[in-house]
């Protein structure tokens, strides 16, 4: 090896080490969304820009897909592997699909966990759920039925047909019908794909193939503000409620003109300051993810992990015309 | 707008020989791909990294194999926008297999034959009926995707064997996927079939004018048809790649590849009208997309931010070539 040659390796290697060195200060966490433009991740990030803050010596990188596919969401884990960030907290597009490139995220040292919408169980290290599956699909129900006493026929109207947490919350949803709320009847599942022009179609689609219809359950931020505006345009408010999950900034005029009764929503903020944190504890503190192992999440408390790594943060919470100014204004 | 250029069936290219012009083009690309990595080099640390460019390729591999076939396609005056739904529906028949105990030799061929079956029957609707593929193809389109959402609903497919995860996640050597390298021999060949074979010759004479071609003998429909099954077939194996990659199936898959897929053929210099074009142009057009997005991604770019991107790129890419010519034209005239 020449001279030359000598000194121009050393000085590549001094420039990476450089750069390294530069770049390690802080723990680069990436909270990766299912889509950017979706108030609900926006308010995510809030919360995780608050636990940075807290933590100290977090970067939060705030990214995803613009198209919600599991494709687009794998090119930015891959950018993401290649910054070589410390951690990445994902709501997913697709269960399975997001398994192997997660997988060699994980094989190049980097801490994965899934929130909001998970990652089958190999694909990362512990799953965050915004809340429990069973009483998730429970409250979407009992958000319509409380205003039925009559009982009647309902419709759901849900994001795209693969979703992972959507179909989970209507299956649950489905087995609470017959014992808890006898009355109600669930007439239909239409799938708006979290797309405003075909959640409004589907909607005014429910309305004349059911003419009888109650109410309209949206489990889906996207859903639930275009049934509302379609109940609001057709003229039947009183008639049909709609209700399901929704950001109280989005939905506040649809629970003041009437459209709706009352919806449901965990906390958004509270969610990715919670990913964060967790996220922090596996890749900064090195704690072991595994079943019963329990995690502290900051001011939202702790949790615990289930035998598939999964922990649930809190029951959703109910907005209603008592409450929607306030919260209206959070998020 | 009384200055339009007289419409392109009328007259032959012989006025316009491709062979600088494209050669030209060609050196623009490269020179843009140049540009692009320099600047990805620069802006960010981790560009230069040999898994970072690794991972880059796997953004453009799967499509660029498609691209290859549809810029034959395109040459001669055809389109085929059902591409990805007929990746949907080998995928969904790979993972049907696979809950019958397919092995990955099995599962391989089966993306394979469906792809060319889907491929043959949108080539016999178009040659045999003489529909135009545009419509044809947005029609098979809805069709494939639709028998796939039949067929999974909101399920998936998984499963599928460790052997067949090489295909999509499998490196030959270091970081040389499996993916880069058939792509590298597909370029080969689709470079020696369309530039050198008489078959490539009667492409572009089909391209330029069907029914000259027609009456000099070559057999427009029978190419034709030919160049649909190889579409399918390309298909096919991206399918294959893909769902490999996925280790899964669920049949939203890829989704809106169709379009990225036209885009990387017009980027690459093909004419969208037919009888121009070239596979260097392609593979470097392929290339310059898998750069753009890999390194608007390392900066953490949006990604409607990234789709802008290519928009201009393209946009820029057909009008260059049309204002080049009125320029050129003007002077002459």
């Amino acid at each position: 090896m020449s001279f030359l040659k000598k000194l121009m390796v050393t000085a590549a290697f001094s420039a990476a080490m450089f750069v390294n060195a530069a770049y390690a200060e802080n723990v680069k966490i990436a909270l990766v969304v299912k889509s950017l433009g979706n108030g609900f991740f926006d308010a995510a990030n809030k919360g995780a820009e608050e636990a940075a803050k807290e933590l100290g010596d977090v970067d939060i990188i705030y990214t995803g897909p613009t198209k919600a596919t599991a494709e687009a969401q794998i090119e930015v884990v891959n950018s993401l592997i290649a910054q070589k960030v410390n951690a990445i907290a994902i709501s997913a597009n697709d269960a399975d699909a997001l398994v192997p490139v997660l997988k060699k995220a994980m094989e190049r040292g980097i801490t994965v966990i899934s929130w909001d919408s998970g990652v089958a169980k190999e694909g990362r290290q512990l799953h965050l759920n915004p809340s429990d599956t069973g009483l998730i699909g429970e409250t979407i129900i009992k958000l319509a039925a409380d205003y039925l006493p009559e009982g009647g026929d309902v419709a759901i109207l849900s994001a795209s047909s693969t979703a992972t947490n959507q179909n989970a919350w209507i299956e649950a949803a489905k087995k609470v019908l017959p014992e808890k709320f006898p009355k109600i009847k669930l007439v239909a599942t239409v799938y708006g794909d979290d797309d405003s022009a075909k959640s409004t179609d589907e909607a005014k689609g429910l309305l004349k193939s059911y003419p009888n219809l109650k109410a309209i359950i949206a489990p889906t931020t996207v859903g639930v503000v275009a049934a509302a505006q379609v109940v609001t345009d057709e003229n039947l408010i009183g008639k049909v409620n709609v209700t399901g999950l929704a950001l109280p900034s989005e939905f506040k005029k649809f629970i003041d003109n009437g459209a709706s009764q009352a919806v449901a929503l965990w906390n958004p903020i509270d969610l990715g300051y919670s990913a964060v944190y967790l996220a922090h504890d596996l890749a900064v503190k090195k704690e072991e993810a595994k079943p019963g192992a329990t995690l502290s999440i900051g001011r939202v408390g702790k949790v615990t992990l289930d035998d598939t790594n999964s922990a649930a943060m809190a029951p959703p919470f109910k907005f209603d015309k008592s409450n929607i100014e306030k919260f209206s204004k959070i998020y | 707008m009384t200055d339009v250029p007289a419409p392109r069936h009328i007259p032959d290219r012989l006025d316009k020989p491709f062979s600088s012009a494209i050669f030209s083009w060609e050196a623009l690309l490269v020179v843009v791909a140049i540009a692009i990595f320099a600047i990805n080099s620069f802006a960010s640390p981790y560009f230069l990294d040999p898994y970072s460019l690794s991972d880059l390729t796997f953004n453009f591999t799967e499509k660029g194999l498609i691209a290859f076939a549809m810029a034959l396609l395109i040459i001669s005056g055809e389109i085929d926008l059902s591409v990805a739904a007929i990746i949907a529906l080998a995928s969904t028949m790979m993972g049907m297999a696979v809950q019958a105990g397919a092995d990955t030799p099995v599962l391989v061929l089966i993306g394979i034959v469906v792809g060319l079956g889907c491929g043959a029957f949108n080539g016999l609707l178009v040659t045999r009926l003489g529909l135009p593929s545009i419509v044809v193809t947005i029609g098979t389109m809805s069709l494939f995707r639709g028998i796939a959402f039949i067929i999974l609903g909101d399920q998936a497919y998984k499963g599928y064997p460790e052997s067949f995860a090489f295909f999509g996640q499998g490196y030959v050597w270091w970081v040389v996927s499996f993916e880069l390298v058939l792509f590298l021999i597909a370029a080969i060949i689709y470079w020696f079939v369309l530039h050198r074979t008489s078959f490539g010759r009667r492409v572009f004479a089909i391209g330029n004018n069907p029914v000259a071609a027609q009456f000099s003998g070559v057999r427009v429909g029978r190419i034709k048809f030919i160049l649909f099954c190889l579409t399918g077939l390309m298909s096919g194996i991206a399918s294959a790649l893909i769902t490999s990659r996925l280790g899964s199936t669920r049949p939203s898959i890829a989704q809106g590849y169709e379009l990225e897929v036209i885009t990387m053929v017009v980027l690459g210099g093909v004419s969208i009208l037919g009888g121009a074009g070239s596979i260097v142009g392609v593979v470097l057009a392929a290339l310059i997309m898998g750069l753009v997005t890999f390194g608007l991604g390392l900066l953490n770019v949006p990604g409607i931010v990234m789709s802008i991107f290519i928009g201009l790129l393209l946009i820029i890419v057909i009008a260059l070539p049309i204002i080049w010519r009125r320029l050129r034209g003007g002077r002459l005239a």
